[in-house]
């Protein structure tokens, strides 16, 4: 048998449809990465959700206690990571107290490293803030959504001391707190499960507490019913909502920084899209024809 | 008896479960039965970390193909144990400044951050491989996606900005996020929520047995 | 290939349990819930009267004491528990006489005997008393405190907590679920009774046969990813279901079938339900607990172990199906790149869109629920998929009319009921 009959040569359109992915991968990745060299400066509005969470942290008198639950590890930190420093900036700045807390094994550890990074800023550094006092750090408790159901009775149930060993009574920032009714304001970080969902399920419905939120960009859609109906004051979805709540701080930073990478990401994709749209319809006609 | 009991262990713990929502005294029962799964499973990793050494044991002694990756999942498994239990210098394992913090920061975390951010490369590949205008619902569902890729970043606003305010790509994803995309979201979680109803059902009831290897 | 399986019928004696569950289930649920009706209607709170006069103490320029202390019993819980509610402090907010917390008193009697059980920080205006003993009246006062001294609130009404044995919050929820649930258990009797129940084709279902005869013809191995959840996740239980099915068709193709799970007692689970099913295919020679392994608790430790898997060992077919988060794309990209016939089902709204783009099949939502239904063709399994139905049709019914009573009341300024309440207890 002639092996020539038998193998056609692919078009320049067959070839374009079945490119090799590492191809893509390559346009990606200079994508991706080029633009993180440039300082750029982008300006975007602050969409209505993102707004919510800023006035939500806002409203909140000095000395209110806001607790932050980091739920979310490692592979989450590009988009969440930058949040956590701005809702810490953004509490720290209007005289807040921040507990913190996490449903996730390596959630406080990811507090810590978001508390060294809000450190290094000179005007929180001259606030001179006290461990115990403007902040606490209770650590993580395995027991998913029981522990929120758990807290809302009293935090000692789930968390009898702190991530350091040190009982709760004996923390100044603890001592007029004992359920959710003593916080003002939640703020959950969340990358799955369990997350913002288990948070409105168990926390908001059964204890009407108020609940913002910062979510991954693939979460984040989940979480507009629950604004919709009230559920949720606003939610921070993916990089975006965390550059559009660095600006809304008039702070920008990491988030707004990436912005920049994702936007020059995104068009490659939307242009290999067309070039494969393009290709697909061309090999159509030549069929048809 | 040995198909008989665990079906009715599942009803009477399923049917606790659902009438202790509806009567506040049975929650005490409710939490007692989350508690005994909490101790099960925890009690339950020594299971898969056994199973885990045995199998890349079995591996490295067999010299089976991939026995090398079998090396390193015993080795990087005992280091991190051995250096997170005994070497941590008073504090806890998870403190910043302790050896443990160091592989995880220096280690864990990059490996863990490196597989997330394969997925912007699948991402990519997939929707080329994907998004092809092959008929009416696909061409929507195209159209959506540019709107909202374009309308999520900066370079929609840098398109869009010759046309009024409430009308540029953002307002559009936004108007797609707030409205189609949450009327689907929330159809799609009635339907789950139902199927987990009946599902649940099931099993309670026995019809469902092959989870409990009963069929 | 290809042809669908007779069903073995259940055992009489289960069937006769079934029946007799089911009609007690339906008779005790209505008398509940016309018991519940009634008693909603009747039910009122005793509130013995107070006796004695309040003592109220002097301290030296103290701060305004907080007004209108009230406690109540909290509702629809276990008991032992009262809410207090009261009025800040006029000097909660700022001044000389500034409010740095409230420490709330609790007594049995009205004149004294107070005993201090809990403290609230300034601008509190409630605190849960969870420590109390049902039916004995409490009295409390709030004591607000300051730098420049303290003071206490007048005495409340007495109140007392009492045990609730139903949560009329709940009360829809409970309704809406007796409905569902009575008309699942109507749909699998009536499928009893032999009339074949229509459930229109499921793509990704079709083609699981399809797939483990390609998997035999190529030599290659089937992979089977039941989640990276527990088994306490019903995505999981119904991903563990189907892996029942599709392993007694490996077993009867005499196919190769590999399950690494990402939980220990996951990994218990599949491996009886894996032994079970090659033991009714009747091939238990060819079981091997090595076919189901343990990999990792971590997430993307996992996603990589599989996608190692994957490009190692190219297998021909790979089942996804139970709870993924975002190692979902990168399972099924990797699989496909590998040219892998993809069936994936999960009901997480969130991966969807990520299997429905990379996967050959997708089983969106309550298809994976449905599935173990579809595959065993067992007719009381596919009658409870229709009573599942029925739920459907009240909450599109429920949309549609408050959606229209909505609009008018928007429209033509109309005070018409708002459905919405109706629903507020789920």
């Amino acid at each position: 048998m002639n092996e020539t009959t038998n193998q056609e040569k692919k078009t320049f359109w067959e070839k374009l449809l079945s490119i090799d992915r590492r191809i893509i991968f390559l346009f990606i990745a200079v994508a991706i990465s080029v633009p993180l060299f440039f300082k750029t400066s982008l300006d975007m509005p602050v969409s209505p959700v993102v707004q919510e969470v800023y006035n939500a942290i806002e409203k909140l008198e000095a000395g209110s206690k806001v607790l932050v639950s980091f739920d979310y590890d490692p592979g989450s930190m590009p988009e969440l990571q930058p949040m956590a420093e701005s809702f810490f900036r953004h509490c720290f700045r209007n005289n807040l107290k921040v507990i913190i807390m996490g449903l996730w094994p390596q959630g406080p550890l990811q507090a810590n490293i978001a508390l060294d990074q809000v450190f290094k800023d000179e005007d929180i550094k001259a606030k001179n803030l006290q461990y115990g006092i403007d902040y606490v750090n209770l650590g993580f408790t395995a027991g998913n959504e029981v522990v929120i159901d758990r807290m809302g009775h009293d935090f000692r149930e789930s968390y009898p001391a702190d991530s350091r060993g040190t009982p709760l009574s004996e923390i100044p920032l603890m001592r007029g707190v004992r359920n959710y009714d003593n916080i003002d304001l939640i703020l959950n970080l969340s990358a799955g499960y369990p997350g913002t969902m288990e948070w409105v399920q168990y926390a908001v419905d059964v204890f009407h507490v108020k609940l913002a939120a910062g979510n991954t960009a693939v979460q984040a859609p989940s979480m507009y019913p629950y604004i919709q109906t009230g559920q949720l004051a606003g939610v921070l979805g993916g990089m975006k909502g965390g550059a559009e709540y660095e600006i809304a701080l008039k702070r920008p930073a990491k988030a707004v920084s990436y912005m920049f990478s994702q936007a020059i990401a995104h068009g490659v994709i939307c242009l290999f899209i067309i070039i494969g749209n393009i290709a697909f319809f061309s090999l159509r006609k030549k069929k048809t024809s | 008896m040995r198909r008989e009991v665990p079906l009715i262990l599942t009803a009477i713990v399923g049917i606790t479960m659902i009438i202790a929502h509806f009567i506040p005294p049975l929650n005490i029962l409710k939490n007692l039965f989350e508690d005994w799964f909490f101790i099960i499973a925890a009690f339950a990793i020594y299971l898969g970390i056994l199973n885990l050494i045995l199998v890349n044991g079995d591996k490295i002694y067999k010299k089976q193909k991939g026995w090398l990756f079998g090396a390193v999942v015993i080795l990087g498994f005992l280091v991190i144990t051995i250096i997170g239990i005994f070497f941590s210098g008073g504090k806890s394992f998870q403190d910043p400044g302790t050896p443990f913090y160091y592989i995880y920061m220096n280690l864990y975390y990059p490996l863990s951050a490196t597989m997330f951010a394969l997925l912007a490369f699948f991402v990519a590949s997939a929707s080329y491989r994907a998004f092809r205008a092959r008929n009416v619902e696909a061409t929507m569902l195209l159209l959506a996606a540019f709107i909202l890729m374009l309308g999520r970043v900066p370079i929609g606003e840098w398109i869009s900005a010759w046309l009024p305010e409430g009308y540029r790509l953002g307002d559009a994803a936004d108007w797609i996020m707030d409205f189609p995309m949450t009327a689907g979201q929330k159809a799609i979680m009635i339907g789950i929520a139902l199927g987990v109803v009946s599902s649940a059902l099931r099993v309670i009831l026995g019809l469902e047995r092959a989870y409990s290897a009963g069929e | 290939m290809g042809k669908t399986k007779m069903v073995r019928q259940s055992h009489h004696h289960v069937g006769k349990l079934e029946n007799s569950f089911f009609i007690s289930f339906v008779l005790v649920s209505l008398l509940l819930s016309l018991c519940l009706f009634a008693l909603r209607s009747t039910l009122a709170e005793e509130v013995p009267t107070a006796q004695g006069e309040t003592a109220i103490q002097k301290d030296s320029v103290p701060p305004v004491p907080p007004t209108n202390v009230t406690a109540k019993d909290i509702p629809n819980d276990k008991g032992g528990a009262i809410t207090v509610s009261w009025e800040r402090s006029a000097d909660d907010g700022g001044g000389a006489k500034n409010v740095t917390g409230y420490e709330i008193l609790r007594s049995t009697k009205r004149d004294g005997g107070y005993e201090h059980i809990g403290n609230s920080p300034p601008g509190a205006t409630s605190f849960s008393d969870n420590a109390t003993k049902d039916k004995v009246l409490y009295f409390y006062k709030i004591r607000a405190l300051s730098s420049t001294g303290t003071s206490e609130s007048e005495p409340s009404a007495p109140a007392f907590s009492k045990r609730q044995w139903f949560n009329f919050s709940r009360l829809s929820l409970f309704i809406l679920s007796l409905i569902i649930g009575s008309a699942i258990f109507y749909f699998i009797e009536k499928a009893k009774s032999g009339k074949g129940v229509f459930i229109r084709k499921i793509a990704g279902l079709e083609a699981v046969d399809d797939a483990v005869g390609r998997a035999t013809e190529m030599g290659r191995k089937i992979i089977f990813i039941p989640g990276i959840m527990d088994m306490d996740s019903m995505q999981t239980i119904a991903g563990v279901t189907i892996l029942g099915r599709v392993a007694k068709l490996v077993a009867e193709y005499e196919a190769k079938l590999e399950v690494p799970v990402c939980r220990s007692l996951v990994m218990v689970t599949c491996r009886e339900v894996v032994k079970e099913a090659y033991l009714n295919a009747g091939r238990p020679d060819a079981y091997n607990d090595d076919m189901v392994y343990y990999l990792t608790d971590d997430q993307f430790a996992y996603a990589a172990a599989l996608d190692g898997l994957f490009l190692r060992d190219r297998p021909a077919a790979v089942f996804l199906q139970g709870q993924f988060y975002a190692e979902s794309l990168i399972l099924a990209e990797t699989a496909n790149s590998v040219g892998a016939i993809q069936i994936a089902g999960t009901a997480m709204p969130t991966q969807l869109p990520f299997f429905v783009a990379a996967c050959d099949y997708t089983l969106i939502g309550e298809e994976l629920f449905a599935a173990s239904a579809y595959l065993s063709k067992d007719p009381k399994l596919l009658g409870s998929l229709k009573g599942q139905d029925v739920g459907k049709f009240i909450f599109l019914l429920a949309i549609f009319i408050g959606a229209i009573l909505l609009t008018l009341n928007s429209v033509l300024g109309l005070n018409l009921p708002d459905l919405r309440e109706l629903f507020k207890g789920i």
